[in-house]
């Protein structure tokens, strides 16, 4: 039990670290969430300004070896499995920047004898042409073949857990590659030893109690910083949805323990990306937009093809925000910040004379 | 507005050069993290600069009214300073400032490459590698650098128009925290030194310029103030009003003895 003075105590702590933290996400932290909100604000607009950045997923392939409970990926769930090819994934990428995107985030199913490196490469190169910005949130890949896509052209990997807790992860990953946890967990170190400037870990909310999984999310990003000082480092906040084959998260985070989430991560890592998805609904992303979140999906699909070649496919989890990316353009502006739909140039990492 | 109501100047000629083109400002701005193009324009316009940066990154050419960088920038007034943000070595830095002088028409660019992205220091290696290349393919460098006297030193022998120290890191509107390495910067530059990074209020501005600046950048302590324009212009006149209190010549301090030395003034008695 933390008494009040010591929350507040924690909550100013100019460096926040793991005693701290353990205040910031207690039960008790909850009554003073609006001081908690205030520094989280303040935090963010030194660091990031007045501006939210904008990203789209794309989901290029639902094929998937593994047998995961949450997703609606799984092996076991029997439908049409479906790969776009280069051309339709140019579709869909140049009907994303018509929306005004610039950043894609590709996704893919773990099925390496589908979509194996080759594919990757070639769909970054594919990606790399229209828009300025791609980063991957795909399979566990060796450091080799993260160079190979850093030089096609991504910069960036959001690599989820899932959950820290060994057990758990076990009962839940039933079948296939993904079963091996080690692997999963030393994939940021192999990504930012590639070069990777970014790397996104999350945890999927409502596996394990999140308190622990928190704790132990921010041990692991402070092993990746302390090995890579080059590494930016984000956190994404999933919370299971509903999906095809009806997974009932036993642990399911509320709003309150959301937030709480979001401003305690701020607090503890005030240069940290935080990025919050269209799985949540609409009051809550619009609520926590000026709160500690600098980078929001709009108009987002989560199947193959979802936003031009094919549009009845099977999702990965359903969305909740549905809003069109000019909807929540204006929503931004609205609540006094700006959109920033391009933070990156290909000129980073494209040989180009451009004189 | 307010704005019009204070106007303080010195009726000294005291004019920026800058390899050769002159600035009645001493003041940039940069132009990240503001709430709106329609709020950067106003900061500008109350910040009376004549220099104000962009990131090469943002810059959406292809798109005029979502491009939170060139928005509202008077072009005839203004000269747009495209920078290198973002970039982690000197082969990123340069490939950004050739595409800055296509965006731009022109070849002024300011150097930063900061591979820490938590606190955004500069990298003194690669800076000085990439201005090396940058001033032989013809471009006006302007490196953003630590407060670094020998690294200052260094690259204004290979022909950098200005250096650019930070007062503190960048983003934390500490003020100066560098005082004594600056110091020796400002002492020994024969070019230009401009405060770049760590300024949040214009008595920080004004004690930069006291010390004998050339001219302060400003950024972040100008967008996520409450209202830009107003801080902006709070800021302009810090400039205008610490340069004039070093143009003055007041208060400053000298290693040197003086003959009012009230402890061994009996020495220089008839």
């Amino acid at each position: 039990m933390f008494n009040p003075q010591q929350i507040h105590q924690a909550i100013q702590q100019k460096q926040q670290d793991l005693n701290s933290f353990k205040i910031l996400i207690s039960p008790e932290a909850q009554d003073y969430l609006e001081e908690m909100a205030k520094k989280s604000q303040n935090l963010t607009r030194r660091r990031f300004g007045n501006n939210i950045s904008l990203y789209v997923p794309l989901y290029i392939s639902n094929y998937c070896i593994n047998q995961c409970q949450y997703c609606g990926y799984n092996l076991s769930n029997k439908f049409k499995r479906i790969k776009l090819n280069m051309e339709e994934i140019a579709i869909e990428a140049e009907t994303l920047k018509q929306q005004g995107f610039e950043h894609i985030l590709l996704l893919t199913g773990e099925a390496p004898s589908q979509t194996g490196i080759d594919y990757l490469e070639q769909a970054v190169k594919t990606l790399k042409k229209i828009v300025h910005q791609v980063s991957i949130e795909i399979y566990p890949l060796s450091q080799a073949d993260y160079e190979r896509l850093i030089a096609a052209g991504c910069d960036g990997i959001t690599i989820y857990q899932e959950t820290y807790n060994r057990e758990c992860y076990r009962e839940v990953h039933k079948k296939g590659p993904k079963q091996n946890y080690d692997y999963r967990y030393e994939t940021p170190f192999r990504a930012a030893k590639a070069g990777m400037r970014s790397v996104g870990l999350g945890f999927l909310m409502g596996l394990a109690p999140w308190r622990e999984e928190i704790t132990a999310m921010v041990k692991h990003a402070q092993k990746v910083l302390q090995a890579n000082w080059r590494v930016r480092l984000g956190f994404s906040f999933p919370r299971l949805r509903p999906h095809l084959g009806n997974f009932k998260p036993e642990y399911p985070v509320n709003e309150i323990e959301l937030a709480q989430m979001v401003f305690a991560l701020r607090l503890f890592f005030p240069d940290a990306e935080l990025v919050l998805s269209t799985r949540e609904p609409a009051r809550i992303r619009d609520g926590l937009l000026s709160l500690g979140i600098t980078r929001i999906s709009a108009g987002s699909s989560t199947q193959p093809g979802g936003y031009k070649t094919n549009k009845d496919q099977i999702s990965q989890f359903d969305i909740d925000d549905k809003r069109t990316p000019s909807e929540i353009s204006q929503l931004i502006r609205s609540a006094g910040m700006e959109p920033l739909w391009k933070d990156w140039d290909w000129a980073f990492n494209r040989e180009e004379d451009f004189s | 507005m307010y704005k019009d109501k204070i106007n303080f100047q010195t009726d000294i000629d005291d004019n920026l050069v800058i390899n050769g083109k002159t600035f009645n400002s001493r003041f940039f701005i940069g132009t990240g993290k503001f709430s709106s193009p329609q709020i950067l324009r106003e900061t500008i316009f109350s910040s009376k600069a004549q220099i104000i940066t962009v990131a090469i990154r943002r810059a959406r050419p292809d798109n005029q009214v979502e491009d939170p960088a060139f928005a509202g920038i008077d072009l005839d007034k203004c000269l747009v300073l495209p920078n290198t943000s973002g970039a982690r070595d000197a082969q990123e830095a340069i490939r950004l400032a050739k595409l800055g002088k296509a965006l731009t028409g022109h070849n002024w660019v300011k150097l930063e490459v900061t591979p820490d992205p938590a606190n955004l220091l500069p990298d003194p290696i690669e800076t000085f590698k990439a201005a090396q290349q940058l001033i032989k393919a013809g471009f006006t460098v302007l490196p953003y650098i630590n407060a670094d006297p020998i690294l200052a030193k260094k690259l204004e022998e290979v022909g950098c128009a200005t250096v650019m120290p930070l007062a503190a890191p960048i983003g934390t509107n500490r003020g100066i925290k560098t005082r004594e390495l600056l110091k020796i910067i400002i002492e020994q530059a024969q070019v230009p030194v401009v405060v770049d990074a760590g300024l949040g209020l214009p008595s920080h501005a004004a004690e930069a310029m006291e010390m004998g600046a050339d001219a302060i950048l400003a950024n972040t302590a100008l967008a996520t103030a409450g209202n830009p324009p107003l801080m902006a212009n709070a800021f302009a006149l810090a400039v205008q009003s610490g340069r004039a209190a070093w143009l003055s010549g007041a208060g400053k301090e000298s290693t040197r003895a003086r003959a009012s030395s009230p402890l061994t003034g009996f020495l220089h008695q008839d």
